[in-house]
């Protein structure tokens, strides 16, 4: 049961794992997520279904090593079975016939929104889609994107690959020469979503974003997730994680996501002191 | 009979100062002399009272007469004809608003502990080692789904495996035990007592399946077609906030994830454990039942210097057990009633500083028949707090019955059932516990699965609805 059948590192700290769970793979669409866990010591990690492949019953989990518990995760091997896969869990995203839709990922969010290209692709949307990375190195699944994708843009921070600059400035451009641009989707960072969101507001734009905030249980039980969207409480694993852009608070989304930084740091050093 | 002994028997309890350094057990059950004392005082009425006060009716003077002879076998064989989770409910169970209110002896205040002997019966055969599994009718070929492994789930399922039916249960969690693995602390109901009573009904033949949440992998109409009767024993996981500004600030937990970090996710012993908590130095829960008598002392645990219940009403409307509030007394614990937040305060940071309350007073009674809290206008106040836990309360999770449009469900989001049967609006489908009452009881949920346990093996062997 939940066995890794595939191990890639896609980039320095980004992996990718293509992992057995048929009873999830059978039900899991464009925007689901799973929760994963190491060890019986493990936190509950959400991760974003990256792909699916229904026949074979197999999910892709792409994440970036980031704290102890995502560099745990990344010590996982071919053929080890993971302790625990649980999902798919969210809303899934809305996949209809929109028109002409910009997707945004930037850094690992460019994971989490690959299959949302895809099913927009299938549903006879012109997908433009823009990934960004801090450099070439760090640029994660672009033949991917570019296969179910009308249109690809690549932006580097540092220039090393694509335009030099921010997938903002791309949308920038994107927005001021596109006449018809019926919807935009987002994930990344949150600074990043939320300067999307700030961008196509005067052009009144709808804007999804897929929030990825601090969770537990993610089905709704305990409320670590919470988010405030358009002035009410949301819980992010049951009433999202997609949520419109444009009524997102940001702000609080940040500073929630910084809650637990000196114990994560401090798990993080002392992981890293003993290996 | 000889004259009357109204001596009760009082149960060791760890010192308050040593237990709020250590999450071990704080009551620490009878010795068999203390058992064999207190059971020598039940006078064996005729028409005991002490039965029609048991949600599950447990022949209560036959088990005592047992403990009272010595024989713990007889003892507990006597209890599991009727309760198949002694060695929780002698712990958790509210006896004094139950078999021990109604017991003869509560008129002469000394009623039977009824509660402690049950737990030191339940422990003892624990302490044996070789736990009896009692022979399961053959099998019947029937199937069914057991959705939520809480005291509801665990009930049905223990009861119609051993009547000879193919059990699957499925939880949502990475453990089973519902509330009792994930809510009520290592404290009050050693994790270790909820293991064993699992891994009981699994040696009983029940197929368990963790991390699988239904209404995600499956439907309960996706259930059906694989299973003959479907059970839904899902609980009321869904935590209230009362929606007051500053809800959202970082230190603001819900009871939920306040004891799930700290219970089911070990975060006390961070970073032996990954999952982090806020330790704080001033913490304040906000609720008076036993959510929050165990976050309070929870948070004592993790080092609070002090640690506050706010509740609206008085001491006197308190739902939670007298004996948790005297535990809590004892910790440390400040109370402060007729109080209740109407603001918390934050920092640029989004961090949680102050909390702002007003004071209230009694009107007159409300639809629960007790009195109605009023605020005292212009009382309001501020006071500096690093955690504030909610536990006000918990609603069903609508995950199942927005994924199953067969269910009707209360405007409140509770599944309805037949009280006696568990019964549902879709055929084949059963329901107890929070689910279907609301946040309640241990017992009231193992009441409930063991009627709808028999319901369920009359529609499997007759077919009819
Ligand atoms: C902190 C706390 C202290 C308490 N103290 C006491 C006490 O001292 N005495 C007392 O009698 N009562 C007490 N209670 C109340 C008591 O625990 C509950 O009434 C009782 O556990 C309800 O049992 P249940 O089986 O209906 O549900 P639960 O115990 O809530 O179990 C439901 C289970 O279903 C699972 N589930 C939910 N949705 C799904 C899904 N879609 N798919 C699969 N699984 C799912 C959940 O994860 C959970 O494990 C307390 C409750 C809390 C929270
Ligand atoms: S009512 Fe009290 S004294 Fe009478 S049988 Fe029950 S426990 Fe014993
Ligand atoms: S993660 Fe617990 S409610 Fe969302």
């Amino acid at each position: 049961m939940n066995k890794i059948l595939k191990k890639l590192e896609l980039a320095p700290g980004i992996k990718l794992f293509e992992v057995d769970v048929p009873e999830v793979a059978a039900k899991a669409l464009p925007g689901h997520f799973v929760i994963v866990r190491n060890s019986d010591r493990g936190e509950r990690i959400p991760l974003t279904i990256a792909d699916t492949d229904k026949s074979r019953g197999v999910i892709t989990l792409i994440f970036q090593e980031v704290g102890k518990s995502t560099l745990e995760l990344g010590l996982f091997r071919e053929g080890d079975n993971l302790p625990c896969v649980v999902g798919p869990l969210g809303k899934p995203s809305e996949i209809e016939k929109f028109g002409t839709v910009v997707c945004i990922g930037g850094g690992v969010g460019v994971a989490p929104i690959f299959p949302i290209i895809k099913g927009l692709k299938a549903a006879g949307n012109r997908v433009l889609s823009i990934i960004g990375a801090r450099n070439k190195e760090l640029l994660i699944l672009e033949n991917e994107v570019r296969m179910y994708s009308d249109e690809t843009y690549v932006t580097t921070d540092d220039g090393s690959y694509g335009t030099k600059g921010f997938v903002c400035d791309q949308l920038g451009s994107l927005l001021t020469n596109e006449t018809n641009i019926d919807r935009v989707v987002a994930i990344g960072p949150s600074i990043m979503m939320k300067a999307v969101a700030e961008m196509t507001r005067p052009y009144k734009i709808p804007t999804i974003v897929s929030l990825n905030s601090i969770m537990v249980d993610g089905t709704g039980m305990c409320g670590a997730c919470r988010v405030e969207v358009g002035g009410e409480t949301k819980f992010t694993c049951v009433d999202g994680p997609e949520f419109d852009g444009h009524l997102v608070d940001f702000e609080m989304l940040m500073k929630r996501l910084s809650m637990y930084s000196s114990q994560e740091k401090k798990a993080l050093d002392d992981y890293k002191g003993k290996i | 009979m000889g004259k009357l002994n109204l001596n009760r028997t009082a149960m060791p309890k760890q010192d308050p100062r040593e237990r709020v350094l250590n999450c071990n057990e704080v009551a620490l059950g009878y010795t068999q002399e203390q058992a064999i004392m207190e059971a020598e005082r039940c006078i064996q009425c005729k028409k005991p009272l002490c039965i029609e006060g048991c949600p599950v009716e447990i022949d209560i003077p036959a088990f005592i007469k047992l403990i009272a002879e010595g024989d713990f076998q007889g003892s507990i064989r006597k209890m599991k004809e009727k309760n198949v989770l002694p060695a929780i409910c002698g712990r958790v169970c509210p006896q004094e608003e139950q078999c021990e209110k109604v017991c003869i002896l509560e008129k002469k205040g000394a009623p039977i502990a009824i509660g402690r002997l049950e737990r030191f019966i339940a422990d003892w055969e624990a302490a044996q080692g070789a736990i009896e599994i009692p022979p399961s009718k053959p099998s019947t070929g029937r199937k069914v789904a057991v959705v939520g492994s809480g005291p509801a789930g665990l009930t049905v399922a223990s009861d119609l495996v051993q009547l000879g039916h193919k059990v699957t249960m499925f939880e949502a969690l990475h453990e089973p035990g519902g509330v009792l693995i994930y809510g009520i602390p290592e404290f009050r109901l050693p994790k270790a007592i909820v293991k064993r009573e699992v891994e009981y009904v699994q040696k009983l033949g029940v197929e368990l399946k963790l991390n699988a949440v239904i209404g995600k992998i499956a439907t309960v109409d996706e259930l059906l077609e694989e299973y003959d009767a479907v059970f839904i024993g899902t609980g009321a996981g869904l935590p209230w906030f009362m929606g007051i500004p500053g809800e959202n600030l970082n230190g603001v937990y819900s009871a939920n994830e306040y004891l799930t970090r700290a219970n089911l996710m070990k975060a006390y012993r961070f970073p032996e454990f990954d999952t982090p908590i806020i330790k704080g130095n001033r913490v304040a829960t906000i609720g008076g039942g036993n959510v929050a008598m165990d976050s309070a002392r929870t948070a004592l645990r993790l080092g609070a210097k002090e640690s506050m219940v706010i509740y609206r009403r008085s001491r006197q409307e308190m739902p939670a057990r007298e004996e948790e509030i005297e535990n809590a007394e004892e910790e440390g614990v400040v109370f402060n009633f007729l109080t209740n937040p109407v603001a918390y305060h934050g920092d640029e940071q989004n961090w949680l500083r102050e909390m702002e309350c007003i004071r209230m007073e009694l009107g007159e009674p409300d639809a629960s028949g007790r009195r109605r809290p009023v605020p005292i206008e212009g009382s309001n106040y501020r006071t500096s707090i690093d955690v504030v836990v909610v536990a006000i309360g918990n609603s069903p999770n609508p995950l199942i019955p927005q994924t199953t449009p067969g269910l009707e469900c209360s405007k409140w989001g509770n599944i309805k059932a037949d009280e006696g049967t568990g019964k549902t609006s879709q055929r084949g489908v059963f329901a107890g516990g929070d689910i279907v009452t609301g946040a309640a009881t241990v017992i009231l949920a193992m009441g409930a699965g063991r009627k709808a346990a028999n319901a369920i093996d009359e529609y499997l062997r007759t077919g009819i609805w």
